[in-house]
């Protein structure tokens, strides 16, 4: 186990689209060992995507169920080969991000969706998902297509008077 | 290198290239900008900004005169300490919504401070028609006072077409 190095903004690497994982092996479960050790390092961390630490394969980490207040979640979930099927509504809420420190913007992100993914075996998952873990796995995506939040970020004032339909913003 | 840093504040009537004829000029100085607000109010567009660089104050008025007569603006600048990187993460929001009611702001605001709520960032607006106005006010902060005692605190002035909503913000960070 180790805590690997986060890379910030603006490190190019960060933009860079990530890779299907295809084999389900060892080295796959000892990497994602070593990303949920330093996602539990990172300063409050709920989420991390494998790009962030220059591991540029399609596996993402989330836990949504140590919230301040309690939000619907599926608890400790690693996701390889996280894809999204369906959206439905859209709301603002507030992120910030291991690899843009020490800012936090508004961003617009579909209420609900279905998500499809394997586990660290290769066995499919599946899920329904809501608010702020709905909101947690959109976030992971755009780091294996290469999106930050920062190119998402609206003020109050647009999303009062502007409000605008969610584009379905990559990972498939 | 940054020695001194200004709180600039210009106001003028809005019109197209404020921004890039003001920050142009900043550059050309070898001035640095830290955060700012930049904001169109009724008609006015609205600059504050942090500002940093080796001037003294009268030396970075006398700079920037030419740019600000051309753009027709006004300019205020307070000396300010550049404390930058502490942002500080809301965890309440106050939305305030409804009918156009004198007094709603400080009303809202007497409460909030009551509870302990500090204000990080208020933006308030005028929407519907001139016939019929809708007040809106989004208020982020931040508190250690339980939720429910704030909306408690709040409740007294949800009257009147008046609404006012009290949010957790949970910031997604990963
Ligand atoms: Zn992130």
């Amino acid at each position: 186990m180790a805590i690997l190095d986060i890379l910030t903004l603006p490190d190019p690497a960060l933009k860079q689209v990530s890779e299907a994982v295809t084999e389900f092996d060892d080295a796959l479960r000892a990497f994602i060992a070593d990303l949920e050790e330093t996602r539990r390092n990172g300063p409050a961390a709920v989420g991390i995507a494998a790009p962030q630490v220059g591991y540029f394969k399609r596996v993402v980490i989330i836990d949504c169920s140590t919230t301040r207040k309690p939000v619907p979640n599926h608890g400790y979930l690693v996701l390889v080969n996280p894809e999204i099927t369906h959206w439905e509504g859209y709301e603002p809420g507030r992120e910030g991000c291991l690899s843009v420190p020490d800012y936090t913007g508004n961003v617009i992100r579909a209420t609900r969706i279905h998500l499809v993914a394997r586990d660290p075996n290769g066995e499919p998952l599946e899920f329904d998902m809501e608010g702020y873990e709905a909101r947690a796995v959109q976030h992971e995506i755009d780091h294996l297509d290469g999106l930050l939040f920062v190119d998402r970020v609206v003020s109050r004032r647009t999303d009062l008077f502007k409000r605008k339909v969610y584009q379905k913003g990559g990972g498939s | 290198m940054t020695n001194n840093w200004y709180m600039l504040t210009l106001i003028g009537e809005d019109k197209p290239g404020i921004v890039a004829a003001v920050t142009q000029a900043l550059f050309e100085r070898g001035l640095n900008l830290g955060e700012t607000s930049m904001l169109r109010l009724g008609g006015n567009f609205t600059i504050m900004m942090m500002v940093g660089g080796v001037q003294q104050e009268d030396e970075l008025r006398a700079q920037l005169k030419p740019v600000i007569e051309a753009q027709g603006m006004r300019l205020h600048v307070d000396a300010i300490q550049g404390r930058l990187h502490e942002h500080v993460l809301p965890n309440i929001q106050v939305t305030v919504t409804g009918a156009d009611r004198a007094g709603i702001v400080a009303q809202v605001t007497a409460a909030l401070t009551d509870v302990g709520f500090n204000i990080l960032d208020l933006e308030s607006d005028v929407a519907g028609t001139a016939h019929k106005p809708v007040y809106i006010m989004q208020i982020a902060g931040v508190a250690d006072a339980p939720i429910e005692k704030i909306e408690a605190a709040l409740e007294a002035l949800r009257k009147d077409g008046v609404d006012v909503n009290v949010n957790a913000v949970d910031t997604y960070i990963g």
